[in-house]
């Protein structure tokens, strides 16, 4: 569980998150709309520590994000696993080393030990045969499954998702999206992904926060969205016709 | 940003860099590959300029030494002492500043923008120390060699464009490669070629570290580095030879 209690956050004059509180629950996708510039990238990045909050606090099963030093932030980090809206994988690795990075890095396992984990983790986001492939060398759908792969590897509490499925098919956005769910189920993780995909939010929305210019403007689930009142999550979700369209016949 | 917050910045980004690596067996591996990368990679480079700048110096002094009183062997002494204090330590630093530089600022400044140095920090890995410090150990460690190469294959080079085009006798350029020779030059010409080491990728890591943007930026940040690094080699030489030679 991630609990965020009235976090502010501002860029000089610019302020970019208002007073944002909201607990996102383990084992559910939690996801966090909005358009761009919304604030919900800072936000995202604050929740992991790549920025500073300016008050406010970020809780990590009771332990106090903020208030941790540099030692105790690096201990909850390594429950963290993180897929990046361009996957992120290091060029510099094939696709097999990737995954076994933070097992290299932070695991007490054997060589063989380490290759069976590797070895699940790809299975597990179904990538066969491309073990000595490099980043370059595998499509973005590809990418985004090995950067899946190696976000687990340490067997996460908390999975965090920017734009998991941006620059990809419909298709193999929903096989991401599916994926993710089923992991958050299945290891009880606490995910938060960071979208702006209608698709995601009506697949696997099942903890939604709306944010609109830097304030908490809705929070609820995939079902309660049709019948929000808020004007601006309307304007925002169901802003093609295919969508008006649906919210009509529902 | 000005001179004083850049010294301000690059010595925070210092202390992160040169602090305790997470793991020695994985820091170990790093320095094998950056070594190979790094140096294994431009000993052509380095031969190649060695060789031609020997035989060009070697050619320059004998075609410059009109006074027949002047003993052919000065032509040998001559290509020692350039290639041994300047040539090998600071012009083959500068060399290496542009091909080894422009490297590292792009490949660190790459992954910047694609996120691969976030990805690198959410795991709880201090991005700054794993990539950057395998650089500057493997470099102050292979430089040195790069220089005695330098050395040896400039004065091969001196050498053999005085017998080939007969300017000076073989005998006499190998006496005057071996008169008056101080082995101290060679002390400080170490010295010299491992604080270029540390400046020539040091000072690439900061640019590339703190790019922000796109790939215009890393281009930037790549000829950024270059120019500054070289222009602090240039700066460190004058400070170096004047505490280590006076």
């Amino acid at each position: 569980m991630i609990r965020l209690e009235n976090v502010n956050k501002s860029f000089g004059d610019l302020k970019v998150l208002n007073d944002i509180s909201i607990t996102f629950e383990s084992g559910k996708t939690n996801l966090i709309i909005g358009q761009s510039g919304s604030g919900k990238t800072v936000l995202l990045k604050s929740i992991i520590g790549l920025h500073d909050i300016d008050n406010g606090a970020i809780y990590y099963n009771d332990r106090n994000f903020t208030e941790l030093n540099h030692k105790g932030k690096k201990e909850i980090r390594k429950e963290m696993g993180m897929v990046f809206q361009g996957g992120a994988l290091f060029d510099s690795l094939n696709v097999e080393e990737n995954v076994s990075f933070p097992l290299d890095m932070f695991s007490t396992m054997s060589e063989k030990e380490k290759n069976k984990r590797v070895a699940f983790c790809l299975d597990r986001v179904n990538i066969q045969n491309a073990n000595h492939l490099f980043p370059a060398e595998i499509s973005g759908g590809m990418q985004k499954r090995v950067a899946i792969a190696r976000a687990i590897a340490l067997n996460p509490k908390y999975l965090f998702c920017d734009e998991p499925n941006s620059g990809l098919d419909p298709v193999t956005a929903i096989v991401i999206d599916n994926l993710i769910q089923e992991i958050t189920k299945e290891f009880n993780i606490t995910t938060i992904i960071n979208t702006h995909d209608m698709n995601s939010v009506m697949e696997i929305g099942e903890k939604i926060l709306f944010i609109n210019k830097g304030f908490k403007a809705w929070e609820g689930n995939k079902d309660q969205i049709f019948n929000t009142e808020n004007q601006a999550l309307n304007d925002f979700v169901f802003a093609s016709d295919l969508f008006k369209n649906i919210k009509k016949s529902t | 940003m000005n001179l004083f917050e850049h010294v301000g910045k690059f010595s925070r980004f210092l202390l992160l860099v040169l602090s305790k690596p997470e793991k020695g067996k994985l820091f170990f591996s790093q320095i094998v590959k950056e070594i190979h990368k790094l140096g294994i990679n431009s000993i052509g480079i380095v031969v190649i300029i060695s060789l031609f700048m020997g035989a060009v110096i070697t050619l320059q002094t004998a075609y410059n030494m009109l006074n027949p009183l002047l003993p052919d062997y000065l032509v040998g002494y001559t290509t020692r002492e350039s290639m041994l204090l300047e040539f090998s330590s600071t012009i083959v630093g500068l060399i290496l500043a542009g091909k080894v530089g422009s490297n590292i600022a792009s490949e660190i400044g790459s992954m910047r923008v694609t996120e691969q140095i976030d990805a690198l920090e959410i795991m709880g890995i201090n991005s700054a120390n794993h990539l950057i410090l395998p650089k500057i150990v493997a470099a102050i460690f292979i430089n040195p060699f790069l220089y005695v190469l330098s050395v040896f294959v400039g004065i091969l080079g001196g050498l053999s464009a005085g017998y080939l085009t007969g300017t000076v006798p073989v005998s006499e350029f190998i006496y005057g490669i071996q008169y008056g020779f101080i082995p101290y030059y060679i002390t400080y010409s170490l010295i010299k070629t491992a604080v270029f080491a540390f400046i020539i990728t040091a000072v690439p890591s900061y640019y590339g570290y703190y790019v922000k943007g796109g790939a215009l930026e890393v281009g930037k940040a790549s000829t950024k580095a270059v120019v500054n690094s070289s222009i602090l080699i240039l700066l460190a030489n004058v400070i170096l030879t004047q505490i280590l030679l006076k």
